[in-house]
């Protein structure tokens, strides 16, 4: 059996929403580089919905895999959606992770809400209702 | 397909498989077994013996077969460390970037009140003999030093410290997994005591190694049973195993001097190639080396996304990176070599083997600079460097 799943291997090899976008109006970063993952998300989001977003990752397949399925599932939602956003829908999207590389999903997760509450603190809203515990 | 994974497993060379095959067709008899087909397995088992301690500088009845290097490393140590325990001696020397089937077997000694001490490996991945020395003790039993580094490829100054252990009169032990079969090896003139070797690191099958201890050291049983192996390994003797690590490590050794010549220059092509990658670094120093030894680290990115890559490119390696330890932490090797967590995550190994060609090098460089820069491109880490947010390290 591979390591990973052909989904994981095809979002890792071709990620989708690669770059970093020049205007975003909400940039989080999570992670760091002692234990070997750094993803840094940007969105651009106009009338509360997520019209664009870019990430960075610095760390193994399934980062980068979990990365890229993040923004894909977010890409072009209300901000309320992608708040919602759970580790666990990034790696089931993924077609499943190994045991050990939860991880990644969990920062992907992480990632996504660091960056909508930079923009909820931008634009002067909180979103500490909606914080959530990441699922197994 | 580009093979840079040698030190992780060999390819059997034909030799080996076709003495494998046969003796698994004609010479399957029981070597303990009194008739005549059993008898012509023990001989060839002694024949193999007599072989294997040759290539080392030793005597046959100095060899005990085991199912590989780990095993011979924990019988060894456990066997230094029975012998302290009847002199009230229980401490033992090693080093932090040790192979795990040592470092694990001296973590159940300290937990047994065995006292551990690692004496400091250098920058340039290299232990200082006189360090040795002054680190041993009235109540060391036992100095456990690599031959050679499995990651990054150092060749340790066994010789000088064989002698300063002879000397003091403490037992002196060396995994010598990676380094048997590619540089010369002579128990005698390394004045060791205890060896460890495996046949898969040089073109023999997997699950047989050998364990050498000198005359009149009583080893201690790691598997109790038979008394194969004069009492101090029991259980039916892997014969085909045996007689093709011999075949495997009698050809090695014909063709040593040769082959670590040819070796050399590919390795050091490599590492020139290597070199030209910005923001990299060689770990290990560049000449007291294996032959086949390459390990970098690349500022930026992270291992475990370079082997996968650079698989697709066609190139098999390995890394020290934490994600393909399966644990948070990288290589031991790097950490202990004072490489930093962030750097470390980004190693490669390549360990090149006899058939490796100076295209097939080129071919390396250009998969892992190509792969390295596409990696750095969408790296937070990278975009901090070059913008000056963060200082580089390499």
């Amino acid at each position: 059996m591979a390591l990973y799943s052909e989904k994981v291997m095809d979002h890792f090899r071709n990620p989708r929403n690669v770059g970093v976008i020049e205007d975003a109006n909400g940039i989080g970063e999570v992670g760091n580089a002692k234990c070997g993952d750094i993803m840094k998300m940007y969105l651009k989001i106009e009338d509360d919905i997520i019209q664009d977003v870019k990430f960075e990752t610095f760390g193994c397949g399934s980062a980068i895999a979990s990365s890229s399925m993040a923004t894909e599932l977010i890409k072009g939602k209300p901000v309320a959606d992608a708040m919602k956003l759970t580790n666990k829908a990034v790696a089931e999207a993924l077609d499943g992770l190994p045991d050990y590389k939860m991880h990644c999903s969990v920062l992907a997760e992480e990632a996504i809400r660091s960056a909508l509450e930079d923009y909820r603190r931008r634009t002067g809203e909180s979103c500490s209702g909606v914080q959530k515990t990441p699922e197994a | 397909m580009i093979y840079a994974d040698n030190a992780a497993t060999t390819k059997m060379s034909p030799a080996a498989v076709q003495t494998m095959v046969s003796l698994m067709q004609e010479a399957w008899g029981n070597p303990s077994s009194l008739y005549a087909h059993g008898q012509k397995a023990k001989e060839i088992l002694e024949k193999a013996r007599g072989d294997i301690a040759t290539a080392i500088g030793a005597d046959s009845r100095e060899i005990i077969f085991t199912s590989g290097g780990s095993e011979a490393d924990n019988q060894a140590i456990l066997t230094a460390a029975d012998i302290g325990a009847k002199k009230g001696k229980k401490h033992i020397l090693s080093s932090a970037f040790e192979h795990h089937a040592v470092l694990h077997a001296l973590k159940k000694l300290e937990r047994q009140g065995y006292e551990v001490t690692l004496v400091d490996v250098h920058e340039n991945g290299l232990i200082v003999p006189e360090e040795v020395e002054a680190a041993i003790r009235e109540d060391t039993c036992l100095v456990t030093i690599m031959y050679a580094n499995n990651e990054i490829g150092t060749i340790q100054p066994i010789r000088e410290i064989g002698r300063i252990c002879r000397e003091k009169g403490v037992l002196f032990h060396t995994d010598a997994v990676q380094a048997v079969g590619h540089i010369p090896v002579d128990v005698g003139e390394d004045h060791i005591d205890m060896l460890s070797a495996s046949a898969h690191k040089f073109h023999g099958p997997k699950g047989v190694g050998f364990l050498y201890r000198k005359k009149g050291i009583p080893a201690s049983v790691l598997i109790e049973g038979g008394a194969q192996e004069r009492g101090r390994r029991a259980g039916t003797e892997n014969v085909p195993g045996v007689a093709a690590m011999a075949e495997a490590l009698k050809e090695s050794c014909a063709n040593m001097a040769r082959s670590a010549a040819q070796m050399t220059a590919i390795r050091d092509r490599l590492i020139e190639g290597l070199r030209a990658i910005p923001h990299s670094a060689l770990n290990g120093d560049a000449v007291k080396r294996l032959p086949g030894n390459v390990n970098f680290c690349f500022e930026g990115i992270e291992g475990e996304s370079l082997l996968l890559l650079l698989d697709d490119k066609g190139v098999q390696a390995s890394s020290g990176s934490a994600c393909t330890s399966g644990s948070l932490d990288p290589s031991h090797v790097l950490l202990a070599i004072g490489r930093v967590h962030d750097v470390a995550h980004g190693s490669l190994r390549l360990s090149i083997g006899e058939d490796t060609t100076a295209l097939d090098a080129d071919a390396i460089v250009e998969a892992v600079r190509q792969t390295v820069e596409y990696l750095r491109g969408f790296s937070p880490i990278w975009r901090d460097l070059t913008t000056g947010k963060k200082p580089f390290i390499l």
